[in-house]
């Protein structure tokens, strides 16, 4: 590696995005402290809108800048953080994600359930920075960084719900989870460190590409693919994909609403996100062809658990948690198709899933807070009714949970169907079967929630009052998938506009 | 006069429309909501009638044609070079001709009746009727659009509000009928979407020479699949290419896909379990719907999609699909003489009368595809009139069963005597519309295989059993003195009653009406089954 290099202001600017959320955080939970207590805490949740839009606004001044100067990429601190268009559109769909919780978090959080509203909304500024430095590390060390700061605040949030006993066991077994995944991960990559004698992900994959291919007496070959595998685990835990899904389910149900949201969408993101910058760069051929088939695995898998354990549910919560397990095995399957063949960028459908994805699963999020507000509970049978008590939230709701389920005309249809289509060329029958079989069962339990809606009676027939911020939320996320299914073009154009796989997504 | 509108488009979209000003009117009122969405039910079966009197077969339907972009997805082009683009395309396009216009029609019209006779809706009219009106431009833009992820969207635009429809307008079984059909079409629309992805993949491929390179694309337009699959497309010159190469497994794997989606929604035995809960379970209006056109989106698929596509795997398993039909038939029949409840006997007769369809589709003739489209139109109107007048029925008597009805022609004369009739026509009775497809279906069958023709008769035979049994028995017979004081039919239900009555009559005893248009929209598909036959 070349000398450490000073920070120049220079670099102050390309990582003002992140700036701007340390600043942020820091100051808030000062001022938290100073505040005086009559002072409604929700103030702090616009200030953490704020600083998020700042942010944004400052990764849209990279984009444009990117684009201006015709260069691929900007790196910092000695090639290990790179600031390009893979990093900002993820980073885009982070802030958007986290700005969208914060929102809902305003509309649903009640004092006496979470008492310290006022750190609960500073701490989502840390989660979202390390999701951001995620998507932006080209290099082992800071990769770790970046997710053990986004799960550590996490673990913090998860745990808000201080009166109840089901938080505080749901933070739990999410720290222990969350701490195994680090483990794996961090044995993976000091394994590649020690094969490689590198921790930059260009370096590991030139290194794997040159020295070690075809010579199969290499010592290291096989601690190598260990290596890869033990971090595919650790993704896969952290990603909820089965068979490493089974704490999801009760830290879903035991976290606040807002938070399970920002588990489900950031930090699948951010997880992805660093999936793929590890696994293209760092991998050679010989290790895409050993180690991939195995991932496509989990991802049928999951697929396959996630969908028929949600046949079974009766918490809306679980529900959407193993819903989020079958997503992710969705979303993990771009990243596992053969590159040999000519299909969309990998990339496009990916984010474009994904994006989707944060949609329809913050909107019935939010759906399910409003009810919940009023049930207190989370139960399938909250929802019964819901069609006579507030019918403008249930048509939201439907449409949600039609993307949800792949129906047209929704983002939910066109994310599977590109991915589909990629499955089909590349070729992967296998998946793409899996992936219309899952699909199908989906119908079925997403109508569930639908049934309860409009074909059950309700406990009572009083109107379920929905906050605006949580009104906004709701609307915002239906109308965005409708809109990703009439209209997908915008998007897709504009990913292939400004990413390319070999510039942007590979570092070296 | 209509070439210079998109009318294929305002067909297809009036009723969306129409349920959005439905949703958005600060309407509470059945009656104003009927009217509301009697004008959006109207003007489009209105277009569909003018198009209809309009359309050429000589001509064809080509001056109608209306095409948009509309998504282009950029693929990755890091790998290729020399390439100036390289994009998989959905575009909106917008087709009609002899076999599509027939059912449109028909779309229209037992639209426009199921709305009149959905005076039996007793509550949520709202909802009902804006899940109506999307009902309709589903079924519209199946027959109408030309791209196949289009036909996928349309056809699950289908499928959201009949499940609603079955689920909260339903009899007591509704919930458990309404899953059911969602699950079965579910897995009909899944392998159908696995077919065309696959087609789109590789006969879906088209390169234009240009400027900056060749410019590659993936289309779902059904010409260009339709061109690439005949060999007449510039697909054949790449069928060495592994990549665009549409291996003969992978055709016939398509081929299959396509026969067992659209069988599942025809249906085509063994997998019509799911329309007999349907039949019995959804309200009047809806069975309506569901019996006079959702099922022959499946015969509409059949034709356009597993025949004119792929002629050759056809032309192999023509036998087996023959078998199949006359399965349908027999067992459809079968159960029906021993059913005692009158709408089960309907639900089975259908399954009966659609394995006829399938007989016409692996005839392979002119005379057969003729006969199999007129069938599904015939039927679409006999049934739409039968369960018509059974919805009025239960309306009236509280129940459906064979055995608790009878002698009501003498407390109901006129709907005794629609219902004679629709049972007759039914049956196969010339001079109504029934005979003709069936007629023309065993016609064009007969020329390759005699022997499953016979069998099939049989079946036709049977029907004449079943439905007279049930007819009659309401119909005549020791009268329950329950139903002495029930009324006659009233105005809005006797109008589409004598409607779909009259259209019956007119189609029996005037069969070009409706086989004019048809005339020239086999002949690529008969000539592709001759020429396969040397080569």
């Amino acid at each position: 590696m070349e000398a450490l290099q000073t920070l120049t202001v220079h670099d102050l600017w390309t990582l003002a995005p992140e700036f701007a959320l340390l600043a942020a955080s820091v100051v808030l939970l000062v001022v938290e402290m100073f505040l005086p207590a009559r002072v409604n805490r929700d103030l702090i949740g616009w200030l953490v809108m704020l600083s998020l839009a700042v942010s944004a606004a400052l990764v849209c001044a990279h984009m444009a800048d990117l684009q201006a100067s015709g260069e691929p990429a900007v790196s910092v601190l000695g090639g290990t953080y790179r600031v390009d268009d893979f990093a900002n559109i993820l980073k885009l769909v982070v802030l958007a994600a986290s700005g969208l919780v914060v929102l809902l978090s305003l509309g649903s959080v009640r004092r006496e359930d979470i008492p310290i509203r006022g750190d609960y909304y500073s701490l989502i500024l840390p989660a979202a920075l390390g999701a951001m430095i995620m998507a932006s590390s080209a290099e082992l060390i800071t990769l770790y960084v970046g997710l053990e700061l986004m799960s550590v605040t996490t673990y913090v949030l998860v745990a808000m719900r201080k009166s109840r006993p089901s938080s505080g066991e749901a933070a739990f077994k999410y720290l222990v989870s969350g701490g195994v995944a680090s483990a794996f991960i961090l044995y993976g990559m000091s394994l590649l460190y020690g094969a490689t004698g590198s921790t930059g992900l260009g370096d590991i994959g030139s290194a794997l590409a040159g020295a070690l291919a075809g010579s199969s007496d290499h010592p290291f070959e096989r601690l190598v693919d260990v290596g890869f595998y033990l971090m595919v685990a650790g993704f896969a835990l952290k990603l909820a994909l089965a068979p490493f899904h089974l704490w999801a389910a009760d830290v879903y149900q035991g976290a606040p609403t807002p938070v399970t949201a920002l588990l489900a969408v950031v930090t699948k993101g951010a997880t992805f996100a660093m999936a793929y910058r590890t696994l293209f760069n760092a991998m050679g051929q010989d290790e895409r062809d050993l180690v991939l088939p195995a991932l496509a695995v989990l991802a049928a898998i999951a697929m396959i658990v996630g969908t028929t354990g949600a046949l079974r549910q009766s918490d809306t919560k679980r529900f959407l948690a193993l819903s989020g397990v079958a997503n992710a095995g969705i979303l993990a399957i771009p990243l596992v198709l053969d590159l040999s063949y000519v299909h969309t960028s990998l990339f496009a459908e990916f984010v474009y899933y994904l994006i989707a994805y944060v949609f329809m699963n913050v909107g019935a999020f939010a759906v399910l807070a409003m009810v919940e507000r009023a049930e207190g509970q989370t139960g399938l049978d909250a929802f019964a009714g819901l069609y006579h008590r507030a019918p403008w939230t249930a048509g939201a709701m439907t449409v949600l949970l039609c993307s949800l389920a792949g129906l047209p005309i929704t983002g939910g249809f066109f994310g599977k169907l590109l991915i589909l289509f990629g499955t089909v060329q590349t070729r992967a029958y296998w998946l793409a079967a899996i992936l219309l079989a899952t699909t199908v069962v989906s119908y079925y339990v997403y109508f569930r929630i639908i049934r309860q809606m409009y074909m059950r009676g309700g406990r009572t027939d009083e109107p379920i009052r929905v906050t605006a911020p949580a009104g906004i939320v709701i609307w915002v996320c239906a109308l965005a998938s409708v809109a990703l299914g009439v209209l997908p073009r915008p998007i897709l154009s504009w990913i292939d506009a400004v990413f390319s796989l070999s510039a942007d997504l590979m570092v070296r | 006069m209509l070439e210079a509108i998109p009318v294929l488009s305002l067909i297809t979209w009036i009723p969306l429309a129409g349920a959005l000003v439905t949703m958005l009117l600060p309407l509470r009122n059945a009656r104003a909501l009927r009217w509301v969405a009697g004008v959006f039910t109207a003007v489009p079966l209105i277009l569909a009638a003018l198009l209809y009197a309009e359309y050429k077969p000589v001509i064809g339907g080509g001056s109608y044609e209306e095409a948009y972009t509309w998504l282009t997805v950029p693929l990755n082009r890091d790998a290729a070079e020399g390439i100036a683009s390289l994009e998989l395309a959905f575009d909106y396009l917008m087709g009609v001709d002899g076999l599509s216009l027939p059912l449109v029609l028909l779309t229209g019209i037992v639209s426009m009746m199921a709305l009149l006779a959905s005076v039996h809706i007793r509550k949520r009219w709202k909802t009902f009727y804006v899940l109506f009106l999307i009902l309709q431009t589903g079924m519209y833009g199946v027959f109408l659009t030309r791209d196949v992820v289009w036909f996928f969207i349309f056809f699950e635009l289908t499928l959201i509000p009949a499940f609603f429809l079955i689920g909260i307008w339903g009899l007591e079984g509704r919930e458990k009928a309404a899953n059911r059909f969602l699950v079965y079409n579910g897995v009909g629309s899944a392998l159908m979407l696995l077919a065309f992805l696959i087609l789109v993949a590789t006969a879906g491929f088209t390169a234009t020479p240009g400027a900056g390179g060749d410019m590659l694309r993936f289309s779902g337009s059904y010409d260009v699949l339709l061109a690439n699959l005949t060999g007449s497309g510039p697909q054949t010159s790449l069928a060495s290419d592994p990549i665009f190469h549409l291996t003969d497994g992978m055709k016939w794997a398509a081929f299959v896909l396509l026969v067992i989606a659209f069988g599942i929604k025809l249906p085509m035995f063994p997998f019509h379990t799911w329309m007999l809960r349907v039949h019995a379970e959804a309200p009047p209006s809806i069975v309506m719907v569901h019996a006079g056109v959702l099922l022959k989106m499946g015969a509409y698929g059949l034709i356009r999609f597993a025949a004119q596509l792929f002629p050759d795997e056809l032309r192999e398993s023509a036998t087996v699909l023959a078998v199949l039909g006359v399965t349908g038939i027999l067992y459809g029949a079968v159960l029906a003489v021993v059913q005692k409840e009158f709408r089960l006997l309907l639900a089975y007769s259908s399954v009966s009368h659609m394995g006829i369809v399938l007989l016409g589709v692996a005839s392979r003739n002119d005379i057969g595809l003729t006969g199999a489209v007129f069938q599904a139109v015939s039927h679409g109107l006999i049934a739409a009139l039968l369960f018509l007048i059974v919805g009025s029925l239960y309306e009236r008597t509280g129940t459906t069963r064979i055995d608790e009805l009878g002698g009501l022609a003498k407390s109901v004369p006129f709907m005794s005597g629609i219902l004679l009739t629709a049972g007759l026509a039914t049956l196969g009775l010339p001079m109504l519309s029934g005979f003709w497809g069936e007629f023309l279906s065993f016609l064009g069958l007969f020329e390759s295989m005699k022997v499953l023709t016979v069998f099939g008769v049989l079946g036709v035979l049977l029907s004449a059993a079943y439905m007279l049994r049930g007819v009659l028995a309401i119909t005549f017979g020791p009268q329950s003195t329950r139903y002495d004081g029930i009324k006659e039919a009233r105005f809005v239900e006797a109008l589409p009653m004598v409607a779909l009555t009259a259209l019956i009559v007119l189609l029996g005893v005037y069969p070009s009406l409706l086989t004019d248009p048809m005339q020239q929209s086999f002949e690529p598909l008969v000539e592709a089954f001759k020429s396969g036959v040397g080569g």
